[in-house]
């Protein structure tokens, strides 16, 4: 037996094929929404991987760093590198700004800057793992090493805050959980960064402390200096990284310096289901409502279609059915033309989403499961949806070829 | 198929019940020899096509009987448990446009009953070619319908009907969309093919061109049907 639905398709390729392509953008809009909820899980992964560390040290009882501001002395670091099992410990700084390239042409990136220890060994947490031009940061002020995602070069001037730095190193895939590109930089610029005043502002908070009696008393020099420069000065980090010894126990130390140093301590797992399940949650639920949608969107657009021609063939279904034709045969011919529909919009929103994802300013992570999910989900959608049209074309009385 | 061609005995059709009941057939006697060609005629609301339905097993008469060949295929209710197909294998449909399937080829569209009867694909090509080579229409057989002269598409669409070999063919007013001329040449083709393959045809017709080409024709008037000898100018 011939395939009908073949010779329909074959013999009216052009409405299908066209056909075909509409529902094909469709279906890649799809998968390039799937592939940013992807992108985003993955550069929340990556963004743990990148700073090489096994635990995060935060402020006690915060999501911190990424999750929700934490905040923690910055010599307490000492502390942990003395607790059992921890191999290296290191302060991190976290800033999300627009960072300004220099004197070039002034356009601006938004970045996280990171503040890490300047001149710290390979492989201190949080210092970037590898770069793919130039060198570490090794002096204590002024040096950048910058993502390539951001655009800056080796050599180029940035400006954050109203400190210009120089770029030294490039490195690669270095992002935030938002997908921003990482700008490292010394920790001590960072930390002055995160919460540098404006001029008017010290001068007036200067003015203010000199006023108070309690800062300015007679016959004390030099408490109210001192106060100023406490006052001008951060001596706080975001969170410790923490690089375990070989062998020891995530679980054990993170419970150790939990209950020595009275800090909240987040595993591996732990950071990575606060990333997914409370950073990037919002999101996810946003773009399964578009998925959802989009879904419904391509049912509704596949049933109208089909119903649409099997509606231009209803004559020829009378005539068929009349000598003698199959009802399972019809079916069949409608659904396989369904499924063809959905194969031809599935391969070229397959092609669409694969030539546009890197055009698009966030990562888009397109997983092949996600494609032969894809593939199946496309292929019943658009079987439900030519049931319409076969419950039609079932219903179409052969006696409608004879006329009367 | 050679057979007894088709005989009908007081065939009728009620549609609806109780005060809004129409009689469409009150009686209808009729019977086809094989290699005859008859004509049914009457006016619009006759029940022509009601008859053709009921012959062609698409509605179900209310009562009378049907014998079709040796098989009595109605008495008081279907005898056969498979009308499609009794539709597909022992009934010719030609309709009075020609209906062919615009996606198939003419070869394709002449084998696909009995494709559909379950005859391989190379065997139901070859039957269908044969039928187009004495319907003189083989130069097209690679031809799709759109790319057909009227006249050639309803060749085609009696090669389909004749396909399966079936004991009898309905014809629906086959040259009503036809000039004179192609209307003249359909029917000395139904007849040419009724003589070759020992089919009964009924002709149901309103063209006055073709009516005096009939040798027995059925009257058809408000359900029932009386015969009358026809002219049968032309084809001896």
């Amino acid at each position: 037996m011939i395939s009908l639905a073949g010779r329909d398709i074959l013999h009216a390729w052009g409405k299908f094929v066209f056909t075909g392509v509409g529902l094909g953008l469709l279906i890649g809009v799809t998968l390039v929404m799937a592939g940013v909820y992807r992108g985003m899980v993955d550069d929340g992964k990556a963004l743990l991987d990148n700073s090489g560390a096994d635990l995060w040290v935060v402020q006690q009882d915060t999501l911190g760093p990424y999750a929700e501001s934490s905040s923690l002395n910055d010599d307490l670091y000492r502390a942990i590198l003395a607790m059992p099992g921890v191999d290296r410990a290191a302060n991190v700084t976290y800033l999300t700004m627009q960072v300004r390239q220099g004197e070039r042409d002034a356009r601006d990136v938004r970045a996280m800057v990171v503040g890490v220890a300047a001149g710290a060994p390979a492989g201190t947490p949080g210092t970037p793992p590898y770069l793919v031009a130039g060198r570490q940061i090794t002096r204590g002020h002024y040096e950048a090493v910058a993502d390539v995602a951001t655009g800056f070069r080796l050599g180029d001037t940035i400006k954050i805050r109203r400190n210009q730095y120089t770029v030294v190193g490039l490195t690669r895939r270095m992002v935030s959980s938002s997908g921003d590109p990482m700008v490292f930089v010394p920790l001590k610029d960072a930390q002055e960064a995160q919460f540098l005043k404006d001029n008017d502002a010290i001068w007036q908070s200067r003015r203010r402390t000199g006023e108070n009696p309690a800062f300015n008393r007679p016959g004390a020099p030099g408490v109210l200096d001192a106060v100023i420069a406490s006052q001008s000065s951060n001596n706080f980090v975001n969170a410790i990284l923490v690089r375990l010894e070989p062998g020891a126990d995530p679980d054990e130390t993170a419970r150790s310096i939990h209950r020595w140093k009275r800090l909240t301590v987040y595993t591996r797992a732990q950071m990575e289901s606060i990333l997914v399940g409370k950073l990037i949650a919002t999101s996810a639920k946003q773009i399964g409502m578009f998925l959802v949608i989009l879904a419904v969107v391509s049912a509704a657009i596949v049933a109208f279609i089909i119903y649409t021609l099997t509606m231009d063939k209803i004559r020829e279904i009378a005539v068929l059915k009349l000598i003698g034709t199959r009802n399972r045969t019809i079916a069949a011919m409608i659904m396989q033309q369904a499924l063809a529909l959905g194969a031809i919009g599935f391969a070229v929103g397959k092609i669409t989403a694969t030539f546009t994802a890197p055009l698009f300013p966030k990562y888009v992570l397109l997983v092949p499961q996600d494609s032969i999910i894809g593939f199946f989900a496309v292929l019943v959608i658009c079987a439900l949806a030519s049931v319409v049209a076969i419950r039609m074309a079932l219903r179409v009385d052969p006696a409608e070829a004879i006329g009367g | 198929m050679a057979g007894k061609g088709i005989r009908i005995e007081g065939l009728r059709k009620r549609y609806g019940s109780g005060d809004t009941a129409v009689d469409a057939l009150k009686g209808v006697d009729m019977h086809v020899e094989p290699g005859e060609v008859v004509g049914l005629v009457g006016p619009s609301g006759s029940g022509k096509s009601t008859l053709l339905k009921s012959l062609g097993a698409v509605i179900d008469p209310t009562a009378g009987r049907m014998t079709l060949g040796d098989e009595v295929i109605y008495d008081e209710g279907w005898k056969v448990p498979d009308l499609r197909a009794l539709r597909r294998d022992r009934i010719g449909f030609v309709f009075q446009a020609p209906y062919l399937i615009p996606f198939l080829d003419v070869t394709d569209n002449v084998a696909l009953p009995p494709m559909l009867a379950g005859v391989p694909n190379t065997e139901a090509r070859k039957r269908a070619l044969d039928l187009l080579m004495a319907l003189d229409v083989q130069h097209r057989a690679q031809a799709m319908p759109s790319q057909l002269s009227g006249g050639e598409q309803q060749r085609v669409a009696i090669a389909r009907g004749l396909v399966n070999h079936p004991p009898v063919i309905l014809a629906d007013e086959p040259t009503a969309p036809l000039d004179s001329q192609r209307a003249m040449a359909v029917i000395r083709i139904l007849n040419d093919m009724a003589k070759k393959y020992e089919t009964a045809i009924i002709v149901v017709t309103h063209d006055e061109k073709i009516i005096p080409t009939f040798k027995r024709i059925y009257h058809i008037r408000d359900g029932v049907t009386h015969e009358e000898a026809g002219e049968g100018r032309g084809f001896d």
